[in-house]
């Protein structure tokens, strides 16, 4: 996708403007947030499940060239193929290049944010080839030529109504009298269009949330079965997965497990994870005959050794923005980039370069919470903090940043620009203060509240308040 | 360079730790000898207990499920179940001895069909490996005993497992797993399931049978 960070502020404005977007978000908060409290309550290893999660990844971070190795070794003895890939333009021509050889005009896809990351879509449809997105969200959102605006709940910005018009506009085969106006209509639709893709499909692509050392196993795990689907009746599957995906054992991977359902969905499992081997046996009476994994850098190798390391444990399980109260006043898409909230705002600037995406470490709040939830203990506020020291080394940083208190000179000679910024701040204030009226921290303002609580304003600014006034 | 050496060398030169020999014994001997990490206490229960939980569990996800002491009843109950959920007495099925053993050809009111599912199937039948109590999960294998379409395809996934096979949890299934297969080997899918189908994808409401089955049932034996 095409990085629209550096207008994060204008997409922000536009967020918090947006009255349907503003609604659909409420389902953040209302969807996530309690589920994954109760699952964790119910498990009371969750804590010690969480400190030896992040042993496990830091150890296979320390070695991962050894169990890199070992992994290829048994996707190659189960009868896989290893590809690897430096760049996102080399995984896409791999990617290609084995459709090509099974001569596939259609391709399933399972949810994989990493084939997001190297914009595999665009690049197959180029070529000719057409992508068909299988997970429910996935699948809404290639119809409206969207992006996802959360890593596991990639159409959590619609309503319903909006779905709704998507499947009248592109299902015109169906009749138009037909009642969609409850969600599992809307579901089986999909579900029946979609059965057909699947059989008519050469090649399924997956992500994978694992790979396995031990077995040269890939791990997918999904609530509808769209990505088993993908990968069990095209003639050919290929995983697309980064190079920090490896777990050691089986072992390793069940005590992983155990944090990625409940932090994502609150769920102690979710419906389907599955391993897969290799390519079909030959007794097997299904499955596909080729097993590809497409083994993608894409600028972790860089991430190694610095301070962003760390990162590198992620598990895509989206409770950092679940979380966070700059994601649930914009949304997904204002960030501007593959990944959203508090992980994004890390990763996006270790791919894509800090001169595009300055904007991102900055929407924080550093309350905190992303960290406190993250099932790897990632250190998420500590390297936002990190990018705006390397923004401000680079010199970078917007003038109102880099002078701590100068903010109020630099908005005083621009009085437009404070009136949104500091509707942006009412907004976020608003919500964040909505529990005990006190806030600790200021976004956009980080310097000025560091060492000092302010009262969360109700309402709207006086400018704001005034015009409304004046119009009435 | 080809690609595999650049990322692999670029790894290294921030991995090395000047004592390379240890850093291979280290990654060696933790992939010969698997070890179990923390183990949840909720699964660590006596037979029935686990039973119990792994119902409870399986009830939760939104599954349902029987259990019969008599392996040779099971083909009257699946008949039962089609019956009550309205779908033709047909129930497709792979080669698994212990689904064979059950009788189903004693049981003139369901036709059996086997093999893999091309998708027109309404219902199937498996045989599951282990369940585990913790999450109340299923594991299957891949193969021609238990075609892995039969887990997917069809609307209702009925799925047969022996009490003696539910096990706490999940380590215990691994347990079980290495034990048929061997150390390292694997089949083409180890298939792991808690419910049937679902997406919350449309404004969070969680629906159930999303591409896979509508409803799963799980009779267990013993
Ligand atoms: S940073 Fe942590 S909380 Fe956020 S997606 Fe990754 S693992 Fe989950």
């Amino acid at each position: 996708m095409e990085l629209t960070s550096p207008a994060f502020k204008q997409n922000a404005v536009r967020a918090l403007n947006d009255p349907q977007l503003q609604k659909a978000l409420g389902n953040v908060e209302k969807g996530f947030v309690a589920k994954r409290a109760a699952a964790r309550a119910a498990l009371p290893e969750f804590e010690a499940l969480r400190d030896q999660a992040r042993a496990i990844k830091t150890h296979v971070l320390a070695n991962l060239d050894l169990y890199l190795e070992a992994y290829e070794a048994r996707v190659t003895a189960s009868g896989g193929h290893v590809h690897w890939a430096e760049s996102a333009e080399q995984a896409r021509e791999i990617i290609l290049g084995i459709c090509r050889k099974a001569n596939a005009r259609t391709v399933t896809k399972g949810k994989s944010m990493i084939s997001e990351e190297i914009n595999l879509n665009d690049y197959l449809e180029k070529n000719g080839i057409e992508p068909v997105e299988t997970d429910l969200g996935e699948y809404i959102i290639q119809l409206r030529h969207e992006h996802p605006s959360h890593i596991i709940a990639p159409a959590i910005h619609l309503n319903k109504e909006q779905v709704e018009e998507d499947f009248r506009r592109v299902h015109t085969h169906l009749p138009d009298s037909r009642d969609l106006s409850e969600p599992v209509a809307l579901l089986s639709e999909a579900r029946a269009v979609l059965r057909q893709r699947y059989f008519a499909a050469d090649v399924g692509i997956t992500g994978a949330n694992f790979l396995i050392a031990e077995t040269g196993s890939s791990v997918i795990v999904t609530n509808e079965g769209n990505g088993d689907l993908t990968q069990t009746l095209g003639k050919v599957h290929v995983v697309v997965a980064s190079i920090e995906k490896i777990v050691p054992t089986l072992e390793d991977c069940a005590g992983i497990l155990r944090l990625l359902a409940r932090s994502a969905t609150g769920q102690d499992m979710s419906v389907y994870t599955t391993f897969s081997t290799g390519p079909r046996r030959p007794e097997d009476p299904d499955g596909p005959g080729e097993y590809h994994v497409v083994l993608i850098d894409n600028g972790r190798t860089a991430m190694l050794g610095s301070e962003f390391e760390d990162m590198l444990r992620c598990i895509r399980c989206g409770a950092c923005m679940n979380h966070c109260p700059v994601y649930h006043a914009v949304g997904g898409h204002a960030y501007g980039s593959v990944y959203p909230g508090p992980m994004g705002a890390v990763l996006t600037p270790s791919l894509n370069g800090i001169n595009v995406s300055g904007h991102l470490p900055n929407a924080s709040t550093f309350c905190g919470r992303c960290e406190s939830v993250c099932p790897m203990k990632i250190p998420l506020p500590k390297m936002m903090r990190h990018w705006r020291e390397r923004e401000f080394e680079r010199n970078l940083a917007p003038a109102a940043s880099r002078y701590g208190l100068g903010i109020w000179a630099f908005f005083a000679r621009r009085p437009a620009l404070y009136r949104w910024a500091s509707g942006i701040g009412m907004k976020l204030l608003g919500r964040m203060g909505a529990r005990n009226h006190r806030l600790s921290s200021l976004p956009l303002a980080g310097g000025w509240t560091a060492h000092r609580d302010l009262p969360a304003p109700e309402g709207e600014t006086f400018v704001a308040a005034y015009h409304r006034q004046k119009g009435a | 360079m080809d690609s595999r050496s650049a990322i692999l060398s670029k790894i290294r030169a921030t991995r090395d730790t000047g004592d390379e020999t240890a850093r291979c014994l280290a990654v060696e001997s933790r992939l010969a000898r698997p070890a179990s990490g923390i183990v949840p206490s909720r699964g660590q229960l006596d037979r029935e207990g686990r039973i119990a939980l792994f119902l409870d569990m399986i009830a939760k996800a939104g599954a349902t499920h029987e259990r019969t002491p008599l392996p040779r009843d099971v083909p009257a109950l699946a008949a039962a179940y089609l019956r009550a959920h309205n779908l033709p007495a047909r129930l497709r099925r792979g080669t698994d001895p212990r689904l064979e053993a059950l009788g189903f050809e004693q049981e003139p009111a369901i036709e059996m069909l086997a093999g893999a599912s091309d998708g027109s199937d309404l219902a199937a039948i498996s045989h599951a490996d282990f369940g585990i109590a913790e999450t109340g999960t299923l594991m299957l294998l891949s193969g021609p005993d238990n075609p892995v379409t039969l887990t997917f395809l069809p609307e209702h996934h009925l799925v047969v497992v022996r009490a003696d096979d539910i096990g706490g949890d999940m380590e215990a299934a691994i347990a079980r797993l290495r034990m048929l297969q061997g150390k390292d080997r694997m089949p083409r899918t180890v298939n792991f399931v808690s419910g049937p189908s679902r997406s919350a994808d449309i404004e969070q409401t969680i629906l159930l049978g999303a591409h896979g089955p509508r409803a799963l049932h799980v009779m267990v034996v013993g």
